[in-house]
């Protein structure tokens, strides 16, 4: 089925599908925290937008509700207490540049083109739209993880794992029409619970060792403990 | 059909030329506008340029033939590039001639001997203007032919006229492809002719410069024939977003009605177009040269973008 | 006329060639032999090969002849077919040119403490050890002439041998050449062993298993990328092409590169015989980092010919993108694809042989007068050389790939068969192959700055130093060499689809079918694949370019009318002097700076003692502290446990006499 077969609908899918692995690199290179969280909020625009085409093209009701759930959820709540949380800690001016961003980016696209060569196999004409699909929802959340890798700070860490999430419900919503209501009820409340826990963490975190830099909680470890 | 091919292959070639300084005066008047100014005329361009002609031409001392003859082959190369986009119709004879590679190679000579033209005097800002504008042409140039593949992968052709006739075969498509290269195509669009955020058109600070600072030297005629080379530069990204990403209402044959709506409808893609830069101009600011790689790598981010959600969303098997 | 078959010519060639050599050993006694006679002959031999080349090309066929020489079972066989004839062109054309510039340009050599009879003797062999390689019908003679290539090179290199730099230069060279050739023989053992015998029809009927014909294909790959300079084993082209007099020079980058080139496409297409793609990627991956290397180290240099050796590794890497491309889509099933690539990177290689050429003749010319090759000196040269200038300029113009010259046509030829990409079945190709386009664009960019840089700060401007103030220009002959290069420049640009044709013999004898489509639509189209597909009208492209050009001179100039000269703008202050230019190092600054994470930058400003300030910038091959350092401490670590053996008592070396005689009658029997 080649792109001029397909309707409109998925073909407007397949339109958002590309802007969120944009935004998924745009998250991944911004040195500024209120920019992410700005990128983060948008990807959760798309998702939910996703998610209301899938409801419509395909009638399943309860995917509206979802969608409905994700855009509060994603898009509203969640950037919004984290911008709370990045003022009371004063980050809100940070600037954290990538040390090495071409190597970054490459090694980005090197993930894109390497989860597009894990679904080839799936080559069943029916699920073939799906499955582009779900190669670039795996891709979000690869790149999702190589965020939590690269960035030292903690909150920007907490993005990357959002992502990473937003990539499995793509996948999710895209390949199997979405999961059972109570699955993602539960799922949605899990992240928002989440959330407050890393809220309140970091809170006590930053109050504590006055820093949120990853790389300064490395206590746990078997080397013998000198330093001050 | 040959001589009236001909013919108007020609009349397309000089519509180019007429139209270049308008669509410069027309950036400059809704700029001035956006400023609450009134700002020149829409035909103040070409008014300048009678006065430029009619004025004498002076070389520097240490000026070489390679100063003087650069102005001709940087308008001729340009005009040459631009006359081979389908700019009216695409059934034209010089349709053969439009390969985008070709028409990427002409500009390329066109930037080859405006910046030895900067280093021919042999001042520090004719060496800074030439040194920058290869930087950021460099940078510039594998986002352009990026895209450029995305369209030739795409449309099986890398001849322009082939492209735009696929593209308004299929009806209704939307391709997230084609909209991270018109994204990306933007961008280095605005890196090549020069426009804010990468260099200042209008300013007079030398150290500020990378297109003028390469034509400080130039006076009279010459600098006629410059001006009216970057006008011309900047027609030709105008139609080749317009009429390769937009192409609806471009003519395919050519009967009198279609070729006058053609050009209207070209006139008016260009007016808007023109008007979304000078608005992006008033917006933001000229970035430091060495936020320009920044700015070229977001371009090739999207062009390649663009490429890969072409082989991984739109290729079916 | 005398109409001699191409054998014989290619024949005569080489004896003018071993002519050549044994004439300049009276140069000794007679100085000005080595200009009267020597580069003449030498040029006649050029020429010799260039119309056996030719009359190889236009016939088609395959001629086969046996020398006399070799081994009783093993006698020296010479073929002379398409892709030799092709290869004998190439190597002509710049021996010719190289020849009639070498008439005024050993002249300097005529009054210094330097061997005559070495240069000239030196320079005959290494022709006559080219054109063996390229005549060669088995492994024995190629290997022969190979060495012979080699090491009339390395004396040619080591010419100036009291600077101790050009000496260590000249070291690095003969080793590497020697190991190339050690990996060079190994594959042809590989081949060899499975094909009983060392002649190259017994190799081409050799049946290999996919293992076995990887092992020959990375020996030999290894072997020749050594020899053409491919990145990480490039590191001797940068030291040794610039010490050696400008014309051998000219030859090196010229036309051996291209030896190794036809010694890889021999025996990976001909000789190996079969096509896999995991081969082709590694050859793609290697060539764009070529490319991509070469030309970020060029622009890094202003000693200027060292900076053209380095993009004579960038141009390598371009000629292995196309032959990468030609592999991929012959193992894929894609014919046609495969053999415009093929015939891509073919015209790459003349277009680089030309104007390589060319740019080290004219590099020579500046030497010549100036007797300086740092860029850092130069300046306003276009006026005291008007014509090298010009034809300077026609290389610049060609090696960065603008129309309408013949650089232009093979980017354009490699681009148009890595855009058809999309015929291939995997994704994951199909998305890395418009990538590797990117880089080569990239690379294009780059190479244009780089040569407005060496135009702009040689030619253009005003005079840095005072002996580049003064200098004289450069003879006849010089001047008459660079031109034929030039005018061939112009040539196959404006003409490709002749060009095309008269090769298409060399893609119908190697992979079995030409590219016939590509001049289908007369002589001024060429359409690679179909004419809706891509079309380039060359002539069309450069007639209106000139006639344009002409028209607005005349109509503007109004003839010669005459323009007021003045000062150039100063700001007010005071007049812009020579040391207020851009500096070579400054234009690049922004590259470097962008870049600068692949190179090892020593950049610094330090106060002197009288008050003034000094700037230093070193920029050094990291290749050198990855690959070379470790390997030479590995090999000196393992020479000092292997030194145990020399222990100095007669009767332990009798003891390794007899056990490895012992051994050796062991496993024989």
């Amino acid at each position: 089925m080649s792109l001029e077969q397909l309707p409109l609908l998925q073909q407007l899918m397949l339109v958002l599908a590309a802007v969120v692995l944009f935004t998924s690199f745009a998250l991944l290179e911004q040195a500024r925290l209120v920019a992410a969280i700005h990128a983060f909020a948008w990807q959760g625009v798309l998702v939910a937008m996703v998610t209301a085409i899938v409801a419509a093209s395909g009638g399943l009701a309860h995917l509206f509700f979802s969608a409905a759930l994700t855009l509060a959820l994603k898009a509203l709540l969640i950037p919004w207490m984290l911008h709370r949380l990045v003022r009371r800690l004063e980050l809100d001016r940070h600037r954290e540049p990538l040390r090495r961003p071409a190597l970054v980016v490459m090694g980005a696209l090197a993930l894109v083109i390497f989860s597009y060569w894990l679904v080839l196999p799936l080559v069943q004409q029916e699920l073939l739209f799906t499955r582009n699909i779900v190669a670039v929802s795996l891709a979000v959340v690869l790149i999702g993880l190589l965020m939590m890798v690269i960035r030292t700070q903690a909150v920007a860490q907490v993005l990357g794992f959002m992502s990473m999430e937003n990539g499995l419900f793509l996948a999710a919503v895209s390949a199997t029409g979405g999961m059972p209501l109570v699955v993602e009820l539960g799922v949605a409340f899990d992240v928002l619970v989440a959330m407050i826990l890393f809220g309140v963490f970091f809170f006590q975190i930053s109050e504590s060792i006055d820093s949120l830099d990853v790389d300064r909680m490395t206590r746990l470890t078997e080397r013998a403990e000198d330093d001050s | 059909m040959s001589q009236a091919g001909w013919g108007l292959a020609v009349a397309q070639a000089l519509l180019y030329v007429a139209l270049a300084p308008l669509l410069a005066g027309w950036i400059r008047k809704v700029k001035a506008s956006l400023q609450n100014r009134r700002g020149p005329s829409v035909l103040q361009p070409y008014r300048d340029l009678r006065k430029l002609f009619a004025k004498e031409a002076r070389m520097a001392h240490t000026a070489s033939l390679v100063f003087r003859a650069a102005p001709y082959v940087v308008f001729i190369a340009t005009w040459l590039a631009a006359a081979a986009i389908p700019l009216v119709t695409t059934k034209l004879p010089t349709a053969a001639m439009a390969d985008v590679i070709v028409i990427v190679g002409l500009l390329a000579l066109a930037r080859f001997f405006l910046a030895l033209a900067g280093m021919d005097v042999g001042t520090a800002f004719g060496g800074m203007g030439a040194s920058r504008e290869m930087f950021v042409s460099a940078l510039a140039e594998p986002a352009m032919l990026m895209a450029v593949f995305t369209l030739a992968m795409t449309a099986h052709s890398t001849n322009l006229a082939s492209v735009v006739d696929y593209q308004l075969l299929g009806d209704n498509i939307l391709r997230p492809s084609y909209m991270f290269a018109l994204a990306g195509l933007v961008l280095v669009a605005v890196a090549e002719t020069g426009r804010i955020p990468v260099d200042n058109p209008a300013t007079h600070l030398e150290l500020t410069m990378i297109h003028e600072a390469m034509i400080l030297e130039y006076s009279g005629r010459h600098l006629a024939i410059m001006e009216w080379a970057a006008q011309l530069k900047l027609l030709l990204y105008g139609v080749l977003l317009a009429n390769v990403f937009f192409p609806w209402g471009i003519a395919e044959g050519t009967d009198p009605a279609a070729l006058g709506m053609g050009l209207a409808v070209v006139v008016g893609k260009l007016a808007v177009l023109g008007a979304a830069l000078a608005v992006s101009e008033t917006v933001l600011a000229k970035m430091r040269l060495f936020r320009a790689p920044d700015f070229l790598n977001l371009a090739l981010l999207l062009t390649l973008l663009g490429l890969l959600s072409h082989v991984i969303l739109e290729v079916g098997a | 006329m005398i109409v001699a078959s191409p054998l014989v010519l290619a024949g005569s060639a080489v004896a003018l060639a071993l002519v050549s050599a044994l004439v300049s050993l009276y140069s000794a006694r007679v100085p000005q032999l080595l200009r009267q006679l020597v580069m003449p002959l030498f040029a006649l031999a050029g020429l010799a090969a260039l119309a056996a080349g030719l009359g190889a090309l236009v016939q088609g066929g395959v001629a086969v002849a046996e020398l006399p020489l070799g081994l009783p079972w093993l006698p020296w066989g010479i073929r002379l077919d398409a892709l030799s004839g092709f290869f004998l062109c190439v190597i002509g054309v710049v021996s010719f040119a190289a020849g009639v510039y070498g008439r005024g340009y050993v002249r300097g050599f005529e009054r210094g403490g330097d061997s005559l009879p070495a240069l000239g003797g030196f320079t005959g062999l290494f022709l006559a050890g080219m054109l063996l390689v390229v005549l060669a019908d088995d492994a024995f003679l190629f290997m022969v002439a190979w060495e012979l290539m080699s090491l009339s090179s390395y004396f040619l290199v080591a010419f100036h041998h009291d600077h101790a730099a050009n000496r260590r230069a000249a070291f690095l060279y003969l080793l590497m050449a020697h190991i190339g050739g050690l990996s060079i023989l190994l594959g042809y053992g590989v081949l060899a062993s499975f094909g009983d015998g060392f002649a190259f029809d017994a190799m081409r009927d050799a049946e290999l298993s996919f293992g076995w014909a990887s092992v020959a294909f990375v020996l030999a790959f290894v072997g020749f990328g050594m020899k053409a300079g491919l990145v990480p084993l490039h590191a001797w082209l940068p030291e040794a092409h610039p010490v050696a007099p400008s014309h051998i020079s000219a030859l090196m980058s010229g036309v051996m590169l291209k030896v190794a080139v036809y010694g890889f496409i021999r025996v990976v297409f001909d000789l190996i015989g079969q096509f896999h793609w995991q081969w082709s990627v590694a050859v793609l991956a290697i060539g764009s980092v070529s490319a991509l290397m070469g030309v970020l180290y060029a622009l890094m240099q202003h000693d200027l010919k060292r900076l053209l050796a380095y993009h004579s590794v960038e141009n390598i890497g371009i000629i292995f993108i196309g032959l990468g491309l030609a592999l991929l889509f012959l193992s894929t099933g894609h014919p046609v694809v495969g053999t415009l690539a093929f015939v891509a990177a073919l015209y790459h290689t003349i277009n680089h042989a030309l104007f390589k050429g060319l740019l080290f003749l004219g590099a020579g010319a500046v030497l010549h007068s100036t007797h300086e090759r740092d860029l850092e000196q130069m300046g306003g040269l276009l006026r005291r050389m008007p014509w090298t200038g010009v034809f300077f300029l026609v290389g610049c113009i060609s090696i960065s790939a603008l129309p309408p010259f013949n650089g232009f046509v093979s980017e354009w030829l490699t681009f148009q068969a890595a855009l058809q990409a999309w015929r291939l079945d995997s994704g994951v190709l199909r998305s890395l192959i418009p990538i590797t386009a990117a880089v080569l664009a990239l690379t294009g960019a780059l190479a244009a700055a780089c040569f407005v840089k060496v135009y702009g700060v040689a030619f253009l401007g005003q005079a840095r130093s005072r002996h580049v103030r003064r200098a004289r220009r450069v003879p006849h002959s010089m001047r008459v060499g660079q031109g034929v290069l030039a005018l061939l420049c112009l040539l196959l640009g404006v003409l490709p689809t002749y060009f095309i044709d008269l090769f298409d013999a060399v893609p119908r004898q190697v992979l079995g079918r030409g590219l016939t489509q590509a001049s289908a639509h007369g002589w001024l189209w060429l359409t690679p694949i179909a004419p809706e597909t891509a079309s380039y009208g060359a002539p069309l492209v450069a007639i209106t370019l000139a006639v344009a050009l002409m028209l607005g001179l005349w109509l503007l100039g109004r003839g010669i009318r005459r323009v007021r000269r003045c000062d150039a703008w100063d700001c007010g202050f005071a007049p812009p002097t020579a040391t207020m230019q851009y500096t070579a190092s400054a234009f690049a600054q922004p590259i470097r700076r962008v870049f600068g994470l692949l190179f090892h930058i020593d950049e610094g400003l330090e106060a002197q003692h009288n008050g003034r300030l000094r700037h230093h910038l070193h920029v050094s091959d990291r290749a050198w502290g990855l690959l070379y350092m470790p390997v030479a401490r590995l090999v000196e670590r393992a020479a000092r446990h292997v030194v145990h053996l020399q222990s100095g008592n007669i009767r332990i070396y009798l003891g390794w006499t007899l056990a490895t005689l012992l051994v050796l009658l062991w496993i024989t029997a």
